[in-house]
């Protein structure tokens, strides 16, 4: 196990920096803004890669709240599989064809919404019981991390850009900075709150922010937006070698991305098994406590 | 469904009996907005016109942080003498005791709302210019955005250290869009400069989805210990 994270660990800085030298000396300068575009290599991978993180800790939450009630698990099981079927199926009608953005192809999106019954019953399968809501966790943790860079590297870019650091009532600006804030306030409540049943708690309030990001993305609806379109599937065009490098750059975040959450995973594992043992030695005293079997241990020894 | 609607109106009833007795949360709420007004009025000193623009937002900011006053104390009341024990064991349904308490915490920042909005046109010397009727729903809306997120939030931050602090930390963010709402309409009516409608479909919107949400969270919350 920790070899194999050695030479993970070892390809994704070899990864990133491949990324690095296309993003600074491969990729064309861009005709308008000059070399300053460049930081859209760091700018757009760390946001895909924390918009992913935060849709698994949504997923995570929604599951480890279903597994309260074996009735409800079952209920939500099936409204995944429905979100699926009638997606994809909704996708290829013409009705709903017409809505979709100019570029932005039915498969693509037909694709996107088979994600969200893939990951569910992925999720579910690889983490069973208390471990969906580590997973919750780690990767709200890291999506606040990346969410950050976004939040710090946005500005740098807009100020030569725009001639403003920062945009007010931008709908992409705003809905990531709201996005942040609950996933700050969502950590802050982890932090805080000592009972045994602080897992219930937070995976509530993960599904209250889930539910919020649409509202504040409405909200601001009618306020003019200065973001860029989105460069894939917005109708937006882009020199190949540019795409091939956000790309590059967006696969060297991701691995980069999965080294810090399985580290992060593998320490939040090891903290409660820990926090277990202390408690059933208390109970039952040093001696036993040493030889019991505990319920979380993989390979903790 | 008899017993849901006997449980919400016995509590509710014995809420308000409860501060129509001790004047509790209203009188701190009403202090604590009023300083609020005076410490806007000397901060900023503005013209009629620009007043119209601005204060949207003050009306609306020292509500908030307001209703967090009385929010804080939604829950507590029943900690002591373990009330809240009490209803976790027994069979009375738990959304009842949630829409008593978001009902009593509606009735008490509507009664702020009423007694402090004249101050607000006395100090800043308001004319309103759009519609004025329209205010009332985006009030009656935007009041139970903040109310239904805040009670169930306060039940939520029960069993956390710095329980007063939390509130206000789980509340906010997620009540951007309805204070974007409330704001924004308020502003559209007082310069009657465009319509308040996507304001009052929004806010409508904000409290069909975190009612139902709250409503439908609110049991697992309660016996999450």
């Amino acid at each position: 196990m920790k070899k194999l994270f050695l030479i993970l660990a070892g390809l994704t800085a070899l990864f990133l920096a491949y990324a690095t030298y296309l993003a600074l000396k491969v990729a064309p300068t861009d005709a308008l803004q000059g070399d300053v575009y460049r930081i859209i290599y760091y700018h757009v991978p760390s946001a895909w890669t924390a918009f992913l993180l935060f849709f698994i800790n949504f997923i995570a939450s929604v599951q480890y709240l279903a597994r309260t009630k074996a009735s409800l698990q079952k209920a939500v099981q099936w409204f995944v599989i429905g979100i699926g079927v009638v997606g994809v199926i909704a996708t290829f009608l013409p009705q709903v064809q017409a809505l979709l953005p100019t570029g932005m192809r039915p498969s693509a999106v037909a694709t996107t919404v088979l994600a969200i019954p893939a990951f569910y019953f992925l999720l579910g399968w690889k983490f069973p019981g208390d471990r969906m809501d580590m997973l919750a966790l780690t990767a709200a943790e890291v999506g606040v991390v990346f969410c950050t860079i976004v939040l710090v590297t946005g500005p740098i870019w807009a100020r030569p850009v725009w001639g403003i650091w920062w945009a007010p009532g931008d709908i992409r600006l705003t809905s990531t900075l709201v996005l942040w804030l609950i996933y700050v306030s969502y950590l802050v409540l982890r932090r805080f709150s000592s009972s045994a049943q602080t897992q219930i708690i937070a995976a509530a309030l993960a599904v209250f922010g889930a539910l919020d990001v649409p509202l504040v993305y409405f909200s601001i609806w009618f306020f003019r937006t200065q973001h860029p379109q989105p460069v894939i599937g917005g109708g937006g065009s882009m020199d190949p070698r540019m795409l091939h490098t956000l790309l590059i750059s967006w696969m060297a975040f991701l691995c980069f991305a999965f080294l810090v959450c399985w580290s992060r995973f593998r320490l939040e594992l090891l903290k409660r098994e820990a926090e277990q043992a202390e408690a059933m030695e208390s109970l039952v005293g040093a001696g036993t406590a040493a030889k019991a079997s505990l319920p979380l241990s993989r390979s903790a020894r | 469904m008899n017993s849901f609607w006997a449980v919400t109106t016995a509590t509710l009833v014995k809420d308000i009996r409860l501060e129509w007795r001790s004047k509790d949360a209203l009188n701190s709420m009403l202090f604590f907005s009023l300083l609020v007004v005076v410490i806007f009025v000397f901060s900023f000193d503005p013209l009629a016109e620009e007043s119209r623009h601005i204060v949207g937002g003050l009306v609306w900011i020292a509500f908030l942080f307001a209703a967090v006053v009385a929010l804080n104390q939604t829950w507590a009341r029943e900690l002591r003498n373990q009330v809240l024990d009490a209803y976790r064991v027994s069979p009375a349904p738990a959304n009842g005791l949630f829409l008593a308490k978001t009902l009593g915490n509606f009735i008490f920042v509507c009664v702020l709302e009423a007694l402090m909005a004249p101050l607000f046109v006395i100090f800043y010397n308001l004319h309103v210019l759009g519609p004025a009727w329209q205010l009332v729903p985006i009030a009656l809306l935007g009041t139970w955005a903040l109310v239904v997120n805040g009670t169930f939030f306060a039940a939520m931050s029960l069993r956390t250290r710095n329980r007063e602090i939390m509130l206000p930390l789980l509340l906010f963010p997620v009540s951007i869009p309805a204070v974007i709402g409330m704001v924004a309409g308020t502003t559209a009516i007082l310069t009657g400069e465009n319509s308040a409608h996507f304001y009052i479909v929004l806010l409508l919107t904000y409290d069909v989805v975190f009612t139902t949400a709250s409503l439908a969270l609110f049991k697992t919350i309660l016996h999450a210990e």
